[in-house]
């Protein structure tokens, strides 16, 4: 679905991502966990077109897309699930998610607009609910649904989401994790990424340790989440601490 | 003062506002989805008005004024994709310097063309003396023309933004362009549109008011600052607040020929301008939350 070799991106003269080589195969949830800072945001964006890549090689469907726009890589159906929600604050609930359709209207599939809308409600019963509400005025966990949503509007055959917990009550978290796991279960393909290392790790089936731009470990999640250095890093627990607290 | 010579005022006061407020409008469309002031929307209803003015000479009016409004829209898109749509991230001083630079282009082009001779449309329907009598005050018809073919483009206007896909777009780029582009739309798309638009609508005014105004190739500078002084006045980016902005400065001017020589009219635009600018630059009607939020 998307293959990534030796790619390096940057701002300007900051040189972020070093070498990111990584893949995502179909109906998988991969995550990329890494401390703030890692470059996660900026491999993201430089999938989605956002930011141009310097050198490497992104292929999504077979294609390369390293230097096609976002709004072509969208159509694609390669969707992202910006950090930090960035839902249009002020309009409706409604208009966003018809927005985040707009590629089905450009493909001639209106028709589609009116069941995925449902299916969205479906999903998110509160959005329903708050339909006609600005987006602005919901909570952060409801913005957050509304941007997911809105993402999946497109129809994407890959749906990646940048920090879907960021700021979020733990409860709330739960559930968007719990989504996220349907979602994949319905078959759709998810890359996620997260700071939340154990959260992201727990439903995930591959990860990847991002740090300082490059991809310092990777295998299933539960190589991982097992994983000594990964504890110590990620996951808030010092292994040999918690064993000594056992004696 | 009688109460008729009052209703007068008002009236003249209501027709200038109608005329500021649609120039605001121009600013707003831009401003909102580009971040930008195009300084040469002055210029957009001067070209409306002196392209009318030619063509009605091969065409009846309703045609001649269509055809005004369709080039000066295709002017507006040029102008968009020529200068403006291949600046990678331009800075905002970059932006006033372009359009600024654009608005003499056309000035001094519309000088060469039309020379300085002013012009007018002839009155939509009546004559310069004929008027309307209405509850004992008369009205010039084309009063009417003004405030009438105005409250239906800033009606269509408000619909165009509210339930159409591409007016949605266009919000959806004001609001937040990445997450905008991340839904497939072309930001670029819709800023060449915001041009369009405001093209469009700057050109409808320059039509329908030149009959009272008259039009002459540097008209559109004088009503650019007023424009401006109305958006700045009602908050950048808001249309609503424009119109009542539009309305607050032209009753002022209006009832100003009370209280000192008519000459000193322009100075309360450009006095309540740096007022604003100095006192509440979000404008009366703006919170300063949202305005901060802009760029600008
Ligand atoms: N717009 C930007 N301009 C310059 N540097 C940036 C920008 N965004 C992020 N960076 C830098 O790039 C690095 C990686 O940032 P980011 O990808 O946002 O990390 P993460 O999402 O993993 O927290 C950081 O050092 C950050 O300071
Ligand atoms: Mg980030």
């Amino acid at each position: 679905m998307l293959k990534i070799k030796n790619l390096e991106s940057g701002y300007g003269k900051l040189k972020v991502l070093k070498r990111v080589s990584m893949h995502v195969n179909p109906g998988e949830i991969v995550t990329i966990v890494g401390s703030n800072g890692a470059g996660k945001t900026t491999l993201l964006h430089s999938i989605a077109g956002l930011l141009k890549a310097r050198s490497g090689e992104i292929i999504f469907d077979g294609q390369d897309i390293l230097r096609l726009t976002t709004e072509k890589i969208v159509f694609m159906g390669c969707s992202l699930v910006p950090e930090g929600r960035q839902v249009f604050s002020t309009m409706s609930v409604k208009e966003n998610l018809l927005l985040g359709a707009y590629v089905q209207y450009r493909k001639k599939q209106k028709e589609r607009v009116r069941a995925d809308l449902e299916r969205i409600y479906d999903l998110f019963p509160i959005l329903r609910e708050r339909e006609r509400q600005l987006a602005g005025t919901l909570s952060g966990g409801e913005q957050q649904m509304l941007a997911i949503g809105r993402a999946l509007m497109a129809g994407p055959k890959l749906i990646m989401m940048d920090e879907p917990s960021m700021g979020l009550a733990p409860l709330i978290v739960k559930d968007i994790f719990h989504i996220i796991l349907k979602l994949r279960n319905e078959g759709n393909t998810v890359l996620l990424v997260e700071q939340n290392a154990k959260a992201a790790l727990s439903i995930a089936d591959r990860g990847y340790v991002l740090e300082t731009g490059r991809i310092m470990l990777q295998g299933s999640a539960e190589d991982l989440l097992s994983n000594k250095d990964v504890q110590r890093a990620y996951l808030g627990r010092d292994i040999d601490s918690e064993v000594e607290l056992k004696l | 003062m009688n109460i008729e010579l009052f209703f007068q005022y008002l009236v003249a006061g209501l027709t200038y506002g109608t005329i500021y407020a649609i120039v605001a409008i121009g600013f707003n469309i831009i401003y909102n989805t580009t971040g930008i002031i195009n300084f040469a929307q002055g210029e957009f209803v001067m070209l409306g008005g002196m392209i009318a003015v030619t063509m009605n000479k091969f065409m009846p009016l309703p045609s001649a004024i269509l055809a005004a409004v369709t080039l000066t829209m295709i002017l507006g898109a040029l102008i968009e994709i020529v200068f403006i749509r291949w600046l990678v991230k331009p800075s905002v001083l970059r932006m006033i310097i372009i359009t600024i630079g654009l608005s003499i282009v056309i000035r001094e082009g519309a000088l060469h063309i039309w020379g300085e001779s002013v012009r007018a449309l002839p009155y939509f329907t009546g004559t310069e003396v004929s008027s309307i009598a209405i509850g004992g005050v008369f009205i010039s018809p084309q009063v009417l023309w003004v405030i009438g073919v105005s409250s239906i483009a800033v009606v269509a206007l408000n619909l165009f933004f509210n339930y159409t896909l591409p007016g949605r777009q266009m919000r959806a780029c004001s609001a937040n362009r990445d997450a905008a582009r991340l839904c497939g739309i072309s930001a670029k798309n819709m800023v060449t549109l915001s041009f369009v638009l405001s093209a469009g609508i700057g050109a409808l005014a320059g039509c329908v008011v030149s009959p009272i105004t008259y039009v002459q190739y540097d008209s559109g500078t004088g009503l650019a600052i007023k424009g401006f002084t109305v958006a700045i006045l009602g908050g950048l980016g808001n249309s609503m607040a424009a119109v009542a902005a539009g309305m607050m400065l032209g009753i002022l001017e209006s009832f100003s020929i009370w209280v000192m020589p008519t000459a000193y009219k322009d100075v309360i635009s450009i006095a309540i301008l740096l007022l604003i600018l100095f006192v509440r630059p979000s404008g009366l009607f703006g919170n300063k939350e949202a305005f901060s939020l802009k760029e600008f």
